[in-house]
């Protein structure tokens, strides 16, 4: 399967990309796609995440064409 | 229910005038209007703060915003709602937010709007970069609760 991940803020900031796409043979969670997208980086504290722009949980399954997010907390308003 | 995401300054008081005699939702229905307008500052955390970035995540902002509106209409009883974002490059004094809630009474009013703008600050995905005057930027960290008592 096939996500489409987007970065935002400065989490976008600090590991250097604001999209990037991956793919899987097996059944992947939230936490999965960004471990796939991120090798050796920690998930930073406090990140929330994202899936076809609904709030999700890290163990949240995706699917494939999945638009998956990760970004820090919001400062909008 | 119009929702607008500017990348250019508003007016939030000719938006709240231009949907309020056109939208048919609440033409001749309404008895109460409460607004939230929030302006940008000169100063955030004791420095002085020059311009200001604002970035946000298209397509889930406006569908999150349109959710929080769908939730006020759950519990209470509101005609219609206008909600104005900027994004992009803002100055001091500018309009950064406006939230206007019509409803047949004030009660309805008032809370719906504070449920917007509550709900907006912890949960529509936009982040604010700001450039301080010593040439130097940095990324707003989190909001504060609107409903915690800072007097106690």
């Amino acid at each position: 399967m096939s996500i489409k991940v987007q970065y935002f803020a400065s989490l976008k900031d600090a590991i250097g990309k604001s999209e990037d796409e991956i793919t899987g043979e097996k059944s992947l969670s939230v936490k999965d796609v960004w471990d796939l997208s991120n090798q050796g980086h920690k998930l930073p504290e406090n990140t929330l995440a994202a899936v076809n722009m609904d709030y999700a949980e890290l163990n949240d399954n995706v699917s494939d064409g999945d638009e998956v997010a990760f970004f820090p907390p919001v400062t909008g308003g | 229910m119009q929702i607008k995401i500017c990348a250019n300054e508003f007016d939030p008081f000719q938006e709240i005038q231009i949907f309020q005699k056109s939208a048919l939702s609440i033409v001749k229905k309404f008895g109460a209007t409460s607004v939230f307008i929030g302006t940008m500052r000169d100063m955030n955390d004791g420095d002085a703060v020059e311009a200001m970035t604002l970035e946000y995540y298209q397509g889930m902002t406006e569908k999150q915003l349109e959710k929080f509106v769908f939730e006020a209409k759950q519990q209470w009883q509101i005609l219609d709602a206008l909600i104005l974002h900027r994004v992009g490059n803002i100055l001091p004094d500018q309009t950064i937010v406006l939230i206007a809630v019509w409803a047949s009474h004030r009660g309805d009013a008032f809370d719906a709007c504070r449920y917007i703008i509550e709900a907006l600050k912890s949960r529509a995905p936009f982040w604010k970069k700001e450039k301080l005057t010593a040439n130097d930027e940095r990324w707003v960290s989190n909001n504060t609760d609107g409903y915690l008592n800072k007097n106690k």
